[in-house]
Protein backbone atom coordinates (compact mmCIF):
# COMPACT_ATOMS: atom_id res chain seq x y z
CA UNK A 1 0.00 0.00 0.00
CA UNK A 2 1.78 3.87 -0.77
CA UNK A 3 2.33 5.44 2.26
CA UNK A 4 0.42 8.74 2.69
CA UNK A 5 3.00 11.50 3.36
CA UNK A 6 2.64 13.89 6.03
CA UNK A 7 3.05 17.30 3.95
CA UNK A 8 -0.57 17.58 2.58
CA UNK A 9 -0.19 16.86 -1.30
CA UNK A 10 -3.09 18.46 -2.89
CA UNK A 11 -2.45 21.70 -4.82
CA UNK A 12 -2.81 25.03 -3.27
CA UNK A 13 -5.88 25.57 -5.27
CA UNK A 14 -7.95 22.40 -4.07
CA UNK A 15 -6.81 23.27 -0.47
CA UNK A 16 -8.24 26.83 -0.45
CA UNK A 17 -11.54 26.17 -2.64
CA UNK A 18 -12.38 23.62 -0.63
CA UNK A 19 -11.73 25.04 2.83
CA UNK A 20 -14.05 27.53 1.56
CA UNK A 21 -16.88 25.54 0.23
CA UNK A 22 -17.01 22.79 3.00
CA UNK A 23 -18.80 25.65 5.30
CA UNK A 24 -21.27 26.01 2.69
CA UNK A 25 -21.61 22.45 2.03
CA UNK A 26 -22.39 22.11 5.59
CA UNK A 27 -24.93 25.00 5.83
CA UNK A 28 -26.61 23.29 2.91
CA UNK A 29 -26.99 20.53 4.55
CA UNK A 30 -28.29 22.09 7.45
CA UNK A 31 -30.60 23.78 5.46
CA UNK A 32 -31.80 20.21 3.64
CA UNK A 33 -32.63 18.66 7.10
CA UNK A 34 -34.57 21.72 8.50
CA UNK A 35 -36.35 22.49 5.56
CA UNK A 36 -36.98 19.05 4.30
CA UNK A 37 -41.11 18.67 5.40
CA UNK A 38 -42.05 21.81 3.32
CA UNK A 39 -39.38 21.26 0.10
CA UNK A 40 -37.57 18.47 -1.32
CA UNK A 41 -34.77 16.91 1.12
CA UNK A 42 -35.09 15.78 4.32
CA UNK A 43 -33.45 13.89 6.73
CA UNK A 44 -31.24 11.06 4.84
CA UNK A 45 -30.54 13.47 1.90
CA UNK A 46 -29.31 16.22 4.39
CA UNK A 47 -27.19 13.79 6.57
CA UNK A 48 -25.50 12.24 3.24
CA UNK A 49 -24.61 16.32 2.94
CA UNK A 50 -23.07 16.75 5.82
CA UNK A 51 -21.38 13.37 5.80
CA UNK A 52 -19.63 14.15 2.14
CA UNK A 53 -18.79 17.38 3.53
CA UNK A 54 -16.41 15.19 5.78
CA UNK A 55 -15.22 12.88 3.66
CA UNK A 56 -14.35 16.12 1.36
CA UNK A 57 -12.29 17.21 4.29
CA UNK A 58 -10.65 13.82 4.62
CA UNK A 59 -9.41 13.46 0.71
CA UNK A 60 -8.60 17.17 0.06
CA UNK A 61 -6.30 17.21 3.42
CA UNK A 62 -5.32 14.14 5.28
CA UNK A 63 -7.44 11.43 6.78
CA UNK A 64 -5.71 12.68 10.50
CA UNK A 65 -7.35 15.65 10.29
CA UNK A 66 -10.65 14.40 9.40
CA UNK A 67 -10.26 11.92 12.41
CA UNK A 68 -9.00 14.86 14.54
CA UNK A 69 -12.20 17.05 13.56
CA UNK A 70 -14.63 14.02 13.86
CA UNK A 71 -13.04 11.44 16.19
CA UNK A 72 -14.40 7.92 16.27
CA UNK A 73 -15.66 8.25 19.52
CA UNK A 74 -18.47 11.05 18.52
CA UNK A 75 -19.34 9.59 15.85
CA UNK A 76 -20.39 6.49 17.82
CA UNK A 77 -22.19 8.98 19.77
CA UNK A 78 -23.65 10.82 16.65
CA UNK A 79 -24.85 7.58 15.92
CA UNK A 80 -26.41 6.64 18.87
CA UNK A 81 -28.07 10.24 19.89
CA UNK A 82 -29.66 10.29 16.52
CA UNK A 83 -31.20 6.98 16.81
CA UNK A 84 -32.31 7.82 20.65
CA UNK A 85 -33.62 11.30 19.29
CA UNK A 86 -35.98 9.34 16.61
CA UNK A 87 -37.15 6.51 19.00
CA UNK A 88 -37.38 8.79 21.53
CA UNK A 89 -40.05 10.70 20.36
CA UNK A 90 -41.27 7.73 18.68
CA UNK A 91 -41.75 6.19 22.86
CA UNK A 92 -43.13 9.52 24.00
CA UNK A 93 -45.95 9.10 21.83
CA UNK A 94 -46.62 5.77 22.41
CA UNK A 95 -46.35 6.80 26.14
CA UNK A 96 -48.70 9.71 26.00
CA UNK A 97 -51.60 7.10 24.08
CA UNK A 98 -50.80 7.03 20.71
CA UNK A 99 -49.48 4.81 18.26
CA UNK A 100 -45.42 4.49 17.92
CA UNK A 101 -44.93 8.15 15.79
CA UNK A 102 -48.55 9.21 15.95
CA UNK A 103 -47.46 13.14 16.76
CA UNK A 104 -50.51 14.34 17.55
CA UNK A 105 -51.25 12.72 21.17
CA UNK A 106 -48.39 14.77 22.31
CA UNK A 107 -49.77 16.33 25.68
CA UNK A 108 -48.33 19.73 24.56
CA UNK A 109 -50.32 23.00 24.64
CA UNK A 110 -50.34 24.05 20.82
CA UNK A 111 -52.28 23.08 17.71
CA UNK A 112 -52.52 19.84 15.86
CA UNK A 113 -50.30 20.59 13.21
CA UNK A 114 -47.48 22.45 14.79
CA UNK A 115 -47.08 19.38 17.50
CA UNK A 116 -46.85 17.34 14.17
CA UNK A 117 -44.57 19.93 12.24
CA UNK A 118 -42.44 20.04 15.29
CA UNK A 119 -42.07 16.35 16.17
CA UNK A 120 -41.67 15.63 12.43
CA UNK A 121 -38.35 18.44 12.45
CA UNK A 122 -36.91 16.71 15.30
CA UNK A 123 -37.18 13.43 14.16
CA UNK A 124 -35.82 14.54 10.95
CA UNK A 125 -32.81 15.75 12.82
CA UNK A 126 -32.45 12.49 14.10
CA UNK A 127 -32.50 10.73 11.26
CA UNK A 128 -30.41 13.20 9.64
CA UNK A 129 -27.25 12.77 12.58
CA UNK A 130 -26.99 9.36 12.06
CA UNK A 131 -26.94 8.92 8.64
CA UNK A 132 -23.95 11.44 9.03
CA UNK A 133 -22.60 9.76 11.45
CA UNK A 134 -22.97 6.32 9.42
CA UNK A 135 -21.64 7.41 6.37
CA UNK A 136 -18.67 9.29 7.60
CA UNK A 137 -17.97 5.57 9.65
CA UNK A 138 -18.42 3.79 6.00
CA UNK A 139 -15.45 5.91 4.67
CA UNK A 140 -13.59 5.46 8.01
CA UNK A 141 -13.53 1.98 7.58
CA UNK A 142 -12.98 1.41 4.17
CA UNK A 143 -9.84 4.04 4.34
CA UNK A 144 -8.84 4.07 7.71
CA UNK A 145 -7.40 0.58 7.53
CA UNK A 146 -5.01 1.49 4.44
CA UNK A 147 -3.66 3.99 5.72
CA UNK A 148 -2.62 2.27 9.06
CA UNK A 149 -0.88 0.03 7.61
CA UNK B 1 -43.27 16.99 -19.70
CA UNK B 2 -41.12 17.83 -22.38
CA UNK B 3 -40.79 14.28 -24.72
CA UNK B 4 -37.43 15.25 -26.53
CA UNK B 5 -35.84 15.65 -23.58
CA UNK B 6 -36.88 12.68 -22.26
CA UNK B 7 -35.92 10.89 -25.04
CA UNK B 8 -32.53 12.13 -25.22
CA UNK B 9 -31.86 11.58 -21.70
CA UNK B 10 -33.43 7.96 -21.53
CA UNK B 11 -31.10 7.19 -24.67
CA UNK B 12 -28.03 8.36 -22.50
CA UNK B 13 -29.24 6.42 -19.62
CA UNK B 14 -29.41 3.16 -21.59
CA UNK B 15 -25.76 4.18 -23.01
CA UNK B 16 -24.31 4.51 -19.85
CA UNK B 17 -25.61 1.68 -18.28
CA UNK B 18 -24.29 -0.66 -21.21
CA UNK B 19 -21.06 0.98 -20.90
CA UNK B 20 -20.88 0.38 -17.17
CA UNK B 21 -21.32 -2.96 -17.97
CA UNK B 22 -19.14 -3.55 -21.00
CA UNK B 23 -15.77 -1.43 -19.72
CA UNK B 24 -13.02 -3.71 -19.43
CA UNK B 25 -11.38 -0.86 -16.64
CA UNK B 26 -12.97 -0.95 -13.29
CA UNK B 27 -12.29 2.67 -12.64
CA UNK B 28 -13.86 3.58 -16.03
CA UNK B 29 -16.82 1.78 -15.39
CA UNK B 30 -17.47 3.52 -12.04
CA UNK B 31 -17.27 6.94 -13.62
CA UNK B 32 -19.73 6.20 -16.15
CA UNK B 33 -21.83 4.49 -13.04
CA UNK B 34 -21.77 8.22 -11.74
CA UNK B 35 -22.78 10.16 -14.81
CA UNK B 36 -25.49 7.11 -15.10
CA UNK B 37 -26.80 8.09 -11.55
CA UNK B 38 -26.71 11.78 -12.43
CA UNK B 39 -28.59 11.62 -15.62
CA UNK B 40 -31.19 9.46 -13.37
CA UNK B 41 -31.69 12.49 -11.25
CA UNK B 42 -32.37 14.58 -14.05
CA UNK B 43 -35.34 11.85 -15.25
CA UNK B 44 -36.22 12.24 -11.63
CA UNK B 45 -36.97 15.62 -11.75
CA UNK B 46 -38.26 15.40 -15.01
CA UNK B 47 -40.78 13.32 -13.65
CA UNK B 48 -41.44 15.49 -11.02
CA UNK B 49 -39.90 13.35 -7.93
CA UNK B 50 -37.31 16.26 -6.67
CA UNK B 51 -37.15 13.99 -3.58
CA UNK B 52 -36.00 11.12 -5.25
CA UNK B 53 -33.93 12.96 -7.50
CA UNK B 54 -31.97 14.44 -4.59
CA UNK B 55 -31.83 11.23 -2.96
CA UNK B 56 -30.16 10.03 -6.02
CA UNK B 57 -27.61 12.91 -6.84
CA UNK B 58 -26.53 12.68 -2.92
CA UNK B 59 -26.38 9.35 -2.94
CA UNK B 60 -25.66 7.40 -6.33
CA UNK B 61 -23.76 10.33 -7.88
CA UNK B 62 -21.56 10.98 -4.69
CA UNK B 63 -21.07 8.72 -1.79
CA UNK B 64 -21.78 5.58 -3.88
CA UNK B 65 -18.81 6.63 -6.60
CA UNK B 66 -17.00 7.67 -4.05
CA UNK B 67 -16.81 4.29 -1.97
CA UNK B 68 -16.55 2.23 -4.95
CA UNK B 69 -13.25 3.76 -5.77
CA UNK B 70 -12.19 3.34 -1.99
CA UNK B 71 -12.73 -0.01 -2.23
CA UNK B 72 -11.38 -0.28 -5.59
CA UNK B 73 -7.95 0.71 -4.06
CA UNK B 74 -8.20 -2.42 -2.16
CA UNK B 75 -8.32 -5.02 -5.25
CA UNK B 76 -7.12 -4.92 -8.96
CA UNK B 77 -8.01 -2.31 -11.37
CA UNK B 78 -8.40 -4.52 -14.65
CA UNK B 79 -9.91 -8.23 -15.03
CA UNK B 80 -7.01 -10.67 -16.42
CA UNK B 81 -7.82 -11.91 -19.85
Amino acid sequence: MKKTTKKQTESIVIRTMSRIMIPFIQLFGLYVIIHGEASPGGGFQGGVILGTSIILLAIVFDLREAERRMPWKVITAFMCVGLLIYSGIGLLDLLSGGAYLEYTKLPLPLPAHEISALSILFVEIGIGITVMAVIILLFYYLVGDQNAS
Amino acid sequence: MIYQLDLLLLLFLVVCAIMAVRLKDLLDSIIVLAVYSLIMALVWVEMNAPDVAFTEAAVGAGVTTFLFIATLVKTVRREKE
